[in-house]
């Protein structure tokens, strides 16, 4: 049964009982199926934006409702409500029960509720906090970016915070309730000369309360990030195009491992066969200084939860090991039709949404390469150290991630500053050709939202300093030929 | 998938008893009551129904409904928005309550109000929007929908051994929209589509995977599901086996999908939104020739039965048709009431928004016109170039213009598609791609409120090895 001392949201807002949460399971399973679970969700959010030093835009809004998924062999039966009443969680239940076809399951007797993490304790959660404390951030950032320089022309600053109340309870006795903040904060800016012009964009956060802003990482942090990208800008020359040596800097740029493995490595792919992955556990992928993590459990991150959208504790699971693949990232589905431990992977957009294997954090480990090193064992390459998003095909396992910031090397140093170029690689063999990984690894500050069959969920990446020995790089300039780029 | 039915929509059952132009209505009435000096409020319900089916077997079935209201409320030049799922008497004060305490802390701003009584309206007459059959079939026969999808994909060829399944979609949904100076309005749509994305296999165990769709507002208008199979597989398997290619010069022709994405970084640079902040490579460039003469862009939210119809915008303003580029020539950007009043012009009714924050930009029927070639003819004229079929990624810098995305299709080898490429780049400056438009082809059909036919460009990089 479920104990005493916890927030008990849903109870204490809905008057929902242990009994009635029994009633819906049993209506989930009224037609057979072999598990049903329901997922309570209670999200308030506000956004607010400063456009021209004015604050143009100030929202808040409130989403509730009710996820009821009824799972029969591979099959899944889906119905939600943004009603919570006894009769519309009911029906919801009933509809998602048509999935199966045989005699009524019973569920089990009394919930039982794990002991849970902690991994984003705030005491003010930053939806409660004074709303102008958070008009004063943006107020900051946009004073220091147009500060920075004076042909920064335009600043846009953003604001938005969440908070978001689970309750998760299955017919297998899982019970799992969660509070789970989210806060982010975001500057983009445009610089202009009479002829070029530049962008920047930066911004960071997490699961953290409004003091996180007023720590490290403030709004002049963000400001001058912005402002140094847009002013780079302004002197990038043409990005060279084809096949070359590429390093990637610390931190965002582990946006690669998200999409050259991390999609590939989702239990479902791998399940219906459809990943380029799969059924290459045990093989070689990378190269022996790579070893990729995903992390749900650590402190504060975007991409943390104490428990996954299916009630099961995260944590941290081994993808890569030097260089070889070890495991898939999985939900309650996957973990049951392969026969594999659920790694707390199962995750969703909303109450409308059916969960399914997702990333968390994910990262690589750090190696034993001076950063200085690696740039200079490159003759003629680029360094790539911001990306906008990037993208992957996971069944032919090619993939792009979209430098915005990036320097060309030329004999060991780092000169010019480029234009924004793609990159694209196949993902089970790109990390072969790495051939050294940095000491520095870093996480990103907090940006990173993950897409994935139209569901939208946060997530964190980190990467230390590697050198990729041959990548295709998208950019106009012409083959490089001995001694330097051609223009 | 690959692409969305992002409608909010609802189910007959689930609707209550309840008039939602007079929910709305009291909603602005209320907000005014409490000091507002102009408000406006929005309601949006829905259901959907969606189905997958893969390997011949059901694997996922989702049906279910929802709605949600929002309010804007403004002080004089301050505003400020909420929104919420909870239709309760308690739920909607609150939302009230909310929205008239966070004006406070907006800045005045001398741009910001809902548009002029004078403009407000709707488009009169059945626009075709709206059919009861997209839920005519019985649930057994929306996954027989699915299924044969699936099998006609599946069918196709033995090398296609595995699938993401066929699914089927049905959606419907209302909005309505009222405001202080009296409008009220309300409007249905309908959605149906059918998809199958299968899985090639060649004889070294590698994997590609495509895909083809249909999608209509009425169920007589979807094509068959074997069609959309058939497609799928067609354009799965001339994949297999793609290999890259050297970094080369060469014409490039983009599919209609393609092309159609292409298109959209248009659509990106006439945004008001980016035009007034400068944050567009088209800005300030009105009535200048910013593409070849064969170009001619349109914006038309009132074609009957369109994707992008509506008989209103999100402001209450009536949709008309608008053309950005006649001729190569930029003629209009496209509109809301607040980037018109920023740069002194006057709304084209192109407001779009959410339910949270202010009224963004979005198309109507939004169209590059037909030219006088088949895309054969386009490819025929071609010795050594790139069709492309694929993007990925989204390396577009509207501010500058630069351009670079991952691509994969066919190469071209004196005027047939010869073989297929992947792990390829495309790069180039949106600001002379526009104006190396040499082909336009006469194959365009809209598969949702954005379409361009097949288009030729010259002068991009490809990368490659």
């Amino acid at each position: 049964m479920v104990t005493a001392n916890q927030e008990r949201f849903f109870f204490d807002h809905y008057g929902l009982t242990n009994h009635d949460l029994e009633k819906y399971l049993g209506a989930a399973l009224s037609a057979g199926g072999d598990y049903a679970d329901l997922y309570f969700e209670y999200l308030t959010s506000t956004s607010l934006m400063v456009d021209e030093s004015l604050v143009k835009s100030a929202s808040q809004g409130i989403s509730a409702g009710c996820g009821v998924r009824v799972v029969s062999g591979e099959r899944t039966g889906y119905a939600y409500t943004d009603d919570l009443s006894p009769q519309r969680i009911l029906h919801a239940a009933r509809t998602a029960a048509l999935i199966a076809s045989a005699p009524a399951k019973s569920t089990v007797a009394g919930f039982q509720q794990k002991p849970a993490r902690s991994l984003y304790p705030v005491t003010l959660p930053s939806v409660d906090a004074d709303i102008t404390a958070k008009v004063d951030l943006l107020m900051r950032a946009d004073k220091t970016t147009r500060a920075y320089d004076p042909r920064i022309v335009e600043v846009r600053t953003n604001y938005s915070d969440e908070l978001r109340n689970i309750l998760v309870v299955g017919s297998d006795g899982t019970f799992a309730e969660d509070s789970q903040p989210l806060a982010r904060m975001n500057v983009s800016c445009i610089a202009k000369t009479e002829t070029t012009s530049g962008r920047g964009s930066s911004g960071g956060g997490g699961r953290v309360a409004l003091d996180f802003f007023f720590g490290e990482k403030t709004p002049e942090f963000f400001a001058k990030e912005a402002a140094r990208q847009a002013i780079l800008q302004l002197d990038a020359r043409e990005a060279p195009a084809g096949d070359m040596e590429v390093v990637l800097g610390p931190g965002w740029p582990g946006v690669l491992l998200h999409e050259a493995v991390g999609h590939g490595l989702e239990a479902d792919f791998n399940r219906k066969k459809t990943s380029a992955f799969a059924g290459l556990i045990g093989k070689r992928v990378a190269s022996e200084g790579c070893t990729v993590i995903d992390n749900g459990t650590m402190p504060w991150r975007r991409g943390s939860l104490n428990v996954d959208d299916e009630g099961h504790p995260t944590q941290e699971t081994v993808l890569i090991e030097k260089g070889i693949l070890k495991g898939y990232l999985s939900d309650k589905l996957s973990s049951k039709l392969m026969g594999l431990a659920d790694t707390g992977n199962g995750r969703r957009e909303s109450y409308e949404h059916i969960p399914m294997p997702r990333m968390t954090n994910t990262y690589m480990l750090a190696g034993q390469d001076d950063p200085g090193d690696i740039i200079r064992s490159v003759k003629n390459g680029v360094y790539a150290v911001n990306f906008g998003g990037g993208q992957v095909d996971i069944t032919n396992g090619k993939f792009v991630f979209s430098a915005s910031e990036a320097y060309l090397i030329e004999n060991g140093q780092i000169t010019a500053p480029i234009k924004g170029a793609t990159l694209i690689g196949n993902g089970p063999d790109v990390l072969t050709r790495v051939s050294m990984v940095g000491n520095d690894l870093k996480l990103d500050e907090g940006v990173g939202t993950c897409g994935k069959d139209g569901q939208a969920v946060p997530v964190g990446v980190g990467i230390p300093t590697i050198k990729i020995d041959r990548m295709t790089v998208g950019g106009t300039a012409t083959k490089r030929e001995p001694g330097g780029f051609m223009q | 998938m690959f692409f969305q039915m992002t409608t909010t929509l609802e189910k007959a059952e689930t609707k209550l008893a309840v008039d939602l132009k007079e929910i709305a209505s009291d909603v602005v009435r209320r907000a005014m009551k409490g000091g507002a000096t102009a408000a406006e409020c929005v309601v949006r319900e829905g259901d959907e129904f969606s189905t997958v089916v893969r390997l011949g077997q059901v694997e996922t079935l989702k049906e279910s409904g929802s709605r949600a209201i929002g309010v804007r409320v403004f002080f004089g030049q301050r505003a400020a928005n909420t929104y919420s799922s909870d239709f309760s008497a308690a739920g909607i004060e609150r939302m009230l309550k909310s929205a008239l305490e966070l004006a406070r802390i907006t800045s005045e701003d001398p741009f910001a109000g809902i548009p002029d009584a004078g403009k407000l309206g709707s488009l009169s007459g059945d626009l075709h929007l709206y059919y009861e059959d997209v839920y005519s079939l019985p649930g057994t026969e929306r996954i027989e929908y699915a299924r044969r999808a699936e099998k006609a994909a599946l069918d196709a060829d033995p090398r296609i051994k595995n699938s993401e399944g066929g699914s089927f979609d049905a959606a419907t949904g209302r909005k309505v929209l009222a405001n202080s100076h009296g409008f009220v309005g309300e409007y249905q749509r309908s959605y149906c589509s059918v998809a199958a994305v299968p899985i090639a296999q060649d004889e070294n165990g590698l994997m590609q995977r495509d895909y083809w769709y249909s999608v209509a507002r009425s169920m007589g208008k979807l094509e068959s599901a074997e069609q959309v199979g058939k497609e799928a597989a067609r354009r799965t398997l001339r994949r297999l086996g793609a290999r890259k290619v050297k970094t080369a010069h060469v014409p490039v022709v983009l599919d209609p999908m393609v092309a159609t994405s292409m298109l959209g970084h248009i659509f990106e640079g006439v945004n008001g939104d980016s035009v007034y902040r400068g944050a567009s490579f088209l800005a300030g460039k009105l009535g200048e020739k910013i593409a070849g003469l064969n170009v001619t862009i349109v914006d038309d939210g009132t074609i009957p039965g369109g994707f992008g119809t509506s008989p209103f915008d999100s402001e209450g303003i009536p949709t008309r048709r608008t053309v950005v580029i006649q001729n190569g020539v930029l003629k209009s950007y496209l509109l809301n009431t607040y980037t018109a009043k920023k740069l002194g012009l006057e709304t084209t009714a192109n407001a779009s928004r959410g339910l949270a924050g202010t009224p963004g930009i979005g198309p109507g029927n939004y169209f590059l016109e037909p030219g006088p070639k088949t895309p054969k003819q386009i490819i025929a004229d071609i010795k050594d170039g790139l069709y492309i079929t694929e993007f990925l990624g989204h390396g577009a810098n509207l501010v500058t213009g630069d351009y670079s995305r991952g691509a994969s299709g066919m190469w071209i080898v004196n005027g047939e598609l010869a073989y297929p490429v992947e792990e390829i780049t495309v790069a180039g400056n949106l600001k002379d791609m526009f104006n190396n438009i040499s082909e336009i082809g006469n194959d365009l059909e809209f598969r949702g409120s954005t379409a361009s036919p097949t288009i030729r460009i010259d002068g991009l990089t490809v990368g490659g090895e």
